[in-house]
């Protein structure tokens, strides 16, 4: 018998599969297309860091086989950008949960689509805390229910791409878990983006948030998710609703914009041959 | 001349002091956000790091500044942040994930009054035992406490050789005193200079095990896009860097030997000063901007005949337990003045007679004047 290796296996970290997901669940969806992705544009997977917060979501940078650092609950973006600002020779992904990137890490989402600074982020939006057994979120839809709110959930929850449209990223989009080559397209679009790129894929949890929502198996979820979401490209994210009879998808911004680290180098070059016509060591004074 | 060691003598801050002496360390790398009494040392490198290359990057919070600075490290530079007691807390949570994941970086905390926000311009020494407590579970740093100007910029360089030698988070441990003092600096030249660089791996890639440790429990670091394609997490984890989340044994190593890089070389690491201790009664046990008074004050004793000697703590963390129980074991009485309510005085109680050591605590907004130290110590 003869070993048969996965078409992707040069993409994945050795020792590291299976992975710990749930059947059912998209993150296994969202790693197989971002491998798919680099694999499709030969990407130099020397050149990408793999940065991950804490939640289920967050073990996909150990399954990739790049550089990858699983940080601390939130704060994935804010290490990326450390990479970035040193290294904007490399490409920092980042790739998490809804509630380590928007509740516990919405300050560095915003800040960091803010500065503009080439990252691409894939957040996995599954409506809920899954690892920790279904407890509500930031993206929690009304009425929902969940283990902390047992009466139904009360508290609105953000619009992802709207978030991102207003905070500056210069590429948004958002695909369901059933939108896979969809994925895997704006994937290779934002990866080669000079900024800061935003992709939401929505994959509503199936253990946790599914059994007591009313879609209690996988199947029935992913046709859930074909019958409500309508396909509406670059309409004003504020109207790309993500409601249980509708889910607006699609890509909503593609633009152009200087990046951070353009602007730091450039800021730093004059800086540095101001020095030397003045014939300067320093501007400081000690 | 170099930009980034401006070789010289200068009547400079101390604030100011430490920046150039991560400069002439080689930091290329600088986040942070703005806090009293530490700003000086944020706004001097945003002036100073473009000049020689780096990156200085004002974060959204002190969150954020400590997870950039990991980032910066595990790309290959060596980076720092600096801040005062409230940004000390919040940074915390990723002084353990640099803890746990091995990262050289500095933290400079200049001390101002506590808890909470309370006196923002009022210096202390309330952050001491947080330094080495700080973050959660078990795990050992290193943490110097300069007196000077001259040693804001010599115990940064030595902070960032530390960091890069154990892999672990350095603390500078200063005092709004020391921090907004103006006294005399002397940069020396680059080549008198002793600088230390993280081991680098020797061996293939597909051979490197990143948290794989030899008999000095310090494992080679790669860099980011070097072709090593490494996994580094804040899980529990084993050689190869993956995920160990269930393992008794595992946990147990792992974290046994995080502290014993630090724990095992304490004798290594560690520095003090000793003055007048050969036949002193009394010893004062003193550390920042207290020893200036203490030293003070001893100077004063042996001019009155009195039998009294100072031990400088230089490093805090690891304790130098071995060096405090030799003196305690032949003096009569310990002073230690700190200006806190009682802190480090519970680490030389550890290695003395409690009946000899002597708290002399001091909150408020001023140092214990020698006067002050001089009649504790004969009282």
């Amino acid at each position: 018998m003869s070993e048969v290796q996965h078409p992707l296996e040069d993409y994945t970290r050795r020792g590291m599969i299976p992975h710990i997901w749930c059947n059912g669940c998209g993150d296994g969806i969202i790693l197989g297309e971002f491998l798919r992705a680099l694999d499709e544009l030969k990407y130099d997977i020397n050149k990408v860091v793999v940065v991950s917060g804490i939640g289920c979501i967050g073990r996909i940078s150990g399954y990739t086989g790049t550089d990858s650092f699983h940080t601390t609950h939130g704060r994935a973006l804010a290490f990326a950008v450390g990479v970035k600002a040193v290294r904007p020779d490399l490409k920092p992904v980042v790739i998490s949960g809804d509630g380590d990137l928007f509740a516990i890490g919405g300050n560095h989402f915003i800040h960091a689509a803010r500065r503009n600074i080439d990252v691409m982020v894939i957040c996995s939006n599954n409506f809920n805390y899954g690892m920790t057994g279904g407890q509500s979120g930031p993206t929690t839809p009304i009425d929902a229910y969940t283990t902390t709110t047992r009466y139904g959930n009360i508290e609105h929850p953000f619009n992802l791409a709207h978030l991102a449209a207003a905070s500056g990223a210069i590429y948004v989009a958002r695909w369901t878990a059933i939108h896979v080559k969809r994925i895997r397209e704006s994937i290779k679009k934002a990866i080669n983006k000079k900024g800061f790129s935003f992709i939401e894929v929505i994959t509503p949890c199936p253990e946790e948030y599914g059994r007591r929502n009313k879609i209690p198996d996988p199947i029935q979820g992913m046709k859930w998710l074909r019958e409500v979401s309508v396909v509406r490209s670059f309409i004003d994210p504020i109207e790309a609703v993500v409601q249980p009879d509708k889910i607006v998808v699609g890509e909503f911004v593609d633009k152009e914009k200087t990046e951070f680290t353009e602007l730091l180098s450039a800021s730093t070059q004059t800086v540095q041959s101001k020095l030397e016509k003045e014939g300067k060591l320093t501007n400081a004074t000690i | 001349m170099r930009r980034d060691v401006l070789t010289g003598k200068y009547f400079a801050l101390g604030d100011v002091a430490c920046a150039e002496g991560a400069l002439a360390a080689g930091c290329r790398f600088f986040a942070g956000y703005p806090i009293t009494p530490a700003t000086e040392i944020a706004e001097h490198m945003s002036r100073r790091l473009p000049e020689v290359g780096g990156v200085y990057l004002q974060m959204e919070d002190e969150l954020a500044s400590m997870a950039a600075v990991i980032g910066a490290s595990y790309a290959g530079v060596k980076s720092m942040t600096a801040t005062s007691g409230p940004g000390f807390s919040l940074m915390q949570e990723n002084i353990g994930l640099a803890a746990m994941t091995e990262t050289p970086c500095v933290v400079v905390d200049v001390m101002r009054a506590g808890p909470s926000t309370g006196q923002p311009t009022k210096t202390s020494q309330q952050d001491v035992m947080q330094a080495k407590w700080g973050s959660h579970g078990d795990y050992e740093v290193i943490a110097l406490s300069p007196s000077s100007v001259q040693e804001m910029f010599d115990h940064t360089i030595e902070a960032f050789n530390l960091s890069e030698m154990y892999r672990c988070p350095v603390f500078v441990m200063t005092d709004e005193i020391v921090g907004h003092l103006m006294e005399r600096l002397a940069v020396p030249n680059p080549e008198e200079i002793h600088l230390v660089d993280r081991k680098r791996p020797t061996t293939p890639p597909s051979k490197y095990l990143p948290f794989q440790a030899g008999e000095d429990l310090v494992p080679a670091m790669a860099t980011f896009g070097e072709g090593y394609r490494f996994y580094a997490t804040g899980l529990t984890h084993d050689e190869t860097g993956h995920p160990q989340t269930d393992s008794p044994e595992e946990q147990a190593k792992l974290v046994q030997r995080l502290c014993d890089k630090i724990r095992k070389n304490t004798g290594k690491i560690t520095k003090v000063e000793r003055v007048f201790l050969d036949d002193a009664d009394v010893c004062i046990i003193a550390y920042g901007s207290v020893a200036r008074s203490a030293l003070s004050a001893v100077v004063e004793g042996r001019e009155r005949g009195m039998k009294i000697g100072l031990l400088r703590l230089i490093t805090l963390w690891p304790f130098p337990d071995e060096v405090v129980e030799q003196v305690a074991a032949h003096v009569d009485k310990i002073l230690v003045p700190e200006m806190n309510y009682g802190q480090l005085v519970r680490e030389v109680e550890r290695n003395a007679d409690r009946k000899k050591v002597v708290s002399l605590p001091r909150l408020g907004d001023a140092l214990h004047t020698p006067e002050e130290i001089l009649a504790h110590a004969l009282s």
